[in-house]
Formats: structure tokens, sequence, C-alpha cells
């Protein structure tokens, strides 16, 4: 049996007196491909923002195999990093791939991909810009290599910022609505990169209202509601067969 | 016919003082930049102790005028100083000098201004792009250093270069506090010659040519580090 990549206990979150996250726990064995479906509000992207701490829960425990983040409680019982030093460390081994790609618009695409292997990782720029090579040959920029972001179009902007990700070797990747900002006539580049990277065995967790792409690859899809996990299961049959009336609905929209 | 023959008999002693209002500019120039921006960097931070004082500093040197504030420097740590131990340190000899004084009053002046503008740059970096940082591991130092501070730079160079060469002709002040540079010079023309224009014209060629030079040249610069903006598909 395949080890726990990722795990993700009993998340809460709220933003003022809303409450986003209303205790949400899954896990991912290395490998899995988790995709988190729903309706807008549902609390899909705030959960993936908490796996890496860009929002820190309120209440819950991630580890990434095995090592949990550490966390303190404040003064007003909401927890926070308690070591700064230790969350950077697991965040290089998450890597995140944006909605609005992100990328760092004074930099080349070059430059992008191998900034955190040289100054995060402490990597040679020789054997950084080695390994960007094949990234870029890997998701279809090459030739965007000394351009940068802003001469490029949504899609290769998006190949780029995933290139940049898989640059730090993650053990797991996390997408935020990877293609939601993308004209539809861009949407299929990223998709065949994504999917590539799922038939290599990548462990992913993804946000996304692709069905289509759920179906294909994912080993598992969570369907939240309103801050809660109101389904989950295979996706083949969580979509022909959905349980809650809810799930049914929402995939009659999408 | 004489009047152009004098304006260009001057020109001599003014381009010999003209080093040092470049002295002035450049000097003044850098230290406002570096305080600047630890400004602006104070007034973002989230704890009062350091955005408070950031706020009282900007709000009271933009609010007064640097005349103001070099006769205030000059006569006021004039006054203040020689009571202390410093009027028997090592520093003593250069603290008589004018000069130090022209360019502590100029350096905050200029650093409450770019701090404005520098804050405004900040600020105005996408969340985003901080977001992807942190998400690689980066330590807030590092974003600060890799991410921020260059787009900041980079975006706000034109209104910086702006700032520099209004500073440039600001530095004609320190005249009034017994400095020979260009301004200072022409005034001591004036005197000597007794002409009223000629030496002003004299002086204000200088300044032309000067500024004429350093846009040039800072529009090479911006267009050099802002070619991730302008670049074509």
């Amino acid at each position: 049996m395949a080890a726990t990549a990722l795990s993700v206990k009993n998340i809460h979150k709220s933003f003022g007196s809303v409450e986003v996250l209303k205790g949400v726990s899954f896990e991912a064995k290395s490998g899995d491909v988790i995709s988190l479906i729903g309706s807008s509000g549902s609390g899909k992207s705030t959960l993936l923002r908490c796996i890496n701490y860009l929002e820190t829960p309120d209440e819950g425990e991630i580890s990434v195999s095995g090592e949990v983040i550490r966390t303190v409680k404040g003064k007003d019982g909401k927890l926070a990093a308690a070591d700064k030093r230790q969350l950077e460390h697991i965040r290089t081994r998450l890597g995140m791939v944006f909605q609005s790609f992100n990328l760092w618009s004074h930099k080349t695409i070059l430059e992008n991909i191998i900034e955190g292997p040289i100054h995060v990782l402490g990597m040679a720029r020789k054997d950084a810009i080695g390994e960007a090579e094949l990234l870029m040959e890997k998701v279809g920029i090459t030739p965007k290599r000394d351009h940068y972001p802003n001469q490029l179009s949504g899609g290769q902007q998006q190949r780029a910022a995933i290139a940049r990700a898989l640059a730090m070797k993650p053990e797991v990747m996390l997408f935020d609505e990877p293609t939601s900002a993308l004209d539809p006539e861009l949407v299929n580049e990223v998709l065949l990169v994504i999917k590539k990277l799922a038939e290599e065995g990548r462990t992913m967790v993804m946000v996304t209202h692709e069905m289509s792409l759920a179906r294909d690859i994912s080993s598992e899809v969570i369907f939240l509601h309103k801050g809660l996990v109101e389904e989950r299961g295979a996706p083949s049959q969580m979509m022909r067969d959905p349980q809650s009336a809810r799930l049914r609905q929402f995939l009659q929209m999408a | 016919m004489e009047t152009i023959s004098n304006v260009i008999g001057f020109l001599p002693a003014l381009i010999k003082a003209t080093p040092l209002t470049l002295l002035l500019t450049a000097v003044a120039g850098v230290f406002g930049l570096v305080i600047g921006t630890l400004v602006a960097l104070a007034r973002l931070s989230g704890r009062r102790i350091l955005s408070v004082p950031a706020y009282v500093f900007t709000f009271a040197f933009r609010g007064t005028p640097l005349l103001v504030q070099i006769y205030l420097v000059y006569y006021g740590l004039g006054q203040v100083l020689p009571g202390t131990w410093v009027r028997h340190s090592f520093l003593w000899p250069y603290l008589r000098d004018g000069l130090w004084y022209a360019i502590f009053a100029l350096s905050l002046n200029q650093a409450s201004y770019n701090a404005e503008v520098i804050r405004g740059a900040i600020k105005a970096i996408p969340r985003g792009q901080i977001e992807a940082a942190k998400s690689i591991g980066m330590r807030s130092s590092m974003i600060l250093r890799r991410i921020t501070l260059p787009q900041a730079f980079r975006s706000c160079l034109p209104v910086l270069t702006g700032d520099l060469i209004i500073l440039l002709k600001t530095t004609s002040l320190a005249s009034t506090i017994t400095i020979l540079e260009v301004m200072g010079t022409a005034r001591m023309l004036q005197r000597q010659s007794l002409l009223i224009f000629e030496p002003l014209i004299a002086a204000g060629i200088i300044y032309f040519t000067v500024v004429f030079i350093l846009t040039r040249v800072m529009g090479v610069v911006e267009k050099r580090l802002t070619r991730y903006r302008t670049a074509k598909a």
C-alpha cells in the first residue's frame, strides 16, 4: 500500500463571521489525484490554500509525508504556524499552481523557473538551468525561455507556472482552478500537461470546474458544499450515480 | 553682445562648481532612496511602533518647506551641537562645514518624498506574486529582496527620476548656508561683477545641461529595467 503523502484533518476556517470550512478531512496516498469540486462559495479554494498555509486554518492539522505543520494557538483561539522555518520548508515540498498564474512579471520564464531552486533550495545555477530546460521541454514552452510573462498567452503562462512549481521537486502538487482564467481555446493545452503529470503518478490535489478532467484523472473526487464534504468517491461512480441531491444538481449545471 | 560674452565668461567658474552640485544630488539621492525605502517599509508594517513614526516623518518633511528644514538643521544643530560631546570629537571639523547640514536636510527631505512613491509602488504589486513566492517556501526577507522591491523600484522609476531631477535643482537652496555649489557661485559672481542677470543665466544654462544629460541617462536605464512591461510578444 502506498504511503500517505498528504493528510488534511478537520480543517476549519472562518473569514469574519462567515464560516467557510466547517471541518474537512481527506488524505492523499502517494500517486493519488484528488479533485475538489463544488459550486463557488463551497470553500474548495480556501481548503486548498489552507494546505500550504496561504490561509492559516483556524483549527485542524496538515501533514506532508507524515510531518505535521506545527502550530500554536493564539489569544483568539485560532492557530498560527509555530515555526516559520518549518512552514517554509514544508511549502517547498508542496507545489502550487494558481488560477491567475502569478508568474513574477519582472523575470523571464527561465528566471521564474530557476528562482526557487537557486535561492530557496540552494542549487547551483548551472544545474538549475539544466533542469529548467527539461521542464520547459516537458510543458512545451522552450521557445519562450527568454520572454517575459506579459509576452505569453494565458495558456503559455500557466504551463510556465506549472514548470516553476515542478522545479522545486514537490511531493504534492496543488492546483487552484488552473484553467478558469483561460480563454476556452487555451484550456486544452494546460489540461494536457496536467493529464501528463497525473499519468506520471504525481500526487496532486486540484480544485477544478473541468468535470471531464476530474473524471478522467482523479482517483477520488470530493464534493464540497457549504464548507463540508457532501459526497466523496471514485469519479466514474460519483458522476454516473450521485447520491446527494445537491451533487446531482451541481453535475447537471456543470 | 556684451551680455553674451559676459555669460560665457562666467561659465568656467560655474562649471568648476558643478561637481559640488552633483555631489549633493548624488549623496542626498542615495540616502534619500535608502532611507525612503526603509520609511516606506515601516509605514507598511503592521506594527504601529514602526508605522506611526514613519507617517509622522513623511508628514512633517513633506509639509514644511525645505528652506525651513535647512535653516533649522544648520542654525538649530549649529547651536545645540557645540554644547555636547560632539564638540570635542573627531566629527567636529566636519560639522563646521555647512555641506553636512545641507546633505542631512536634503537627504531627509528626499527620503520623505521617495517613501511615499515607493510605498505606493509596493502596494500596487499583485498579491498573487507574493503568494507565489510564499508557496515555493521563500522567507519574507527574501520575498522583499527578490520580488517586492525589484518590482516596486522598476514601476516607480519614472517618478523617482523626476524626484531626482527636482532634487538636483533644489540643491541650489544649499547656497543659503554658505555652500558654493552652482547657485552659490553664481551669487558670488553677482557680487563680484555687480551684474544681476548674467551669472544667473549662466547658472541656468549649467542646470539645464545637467538635467538634460541626467534625463537622457535615466531614460536608457528605465528602458532597460522596464523591458518586461513593454516587450512585444
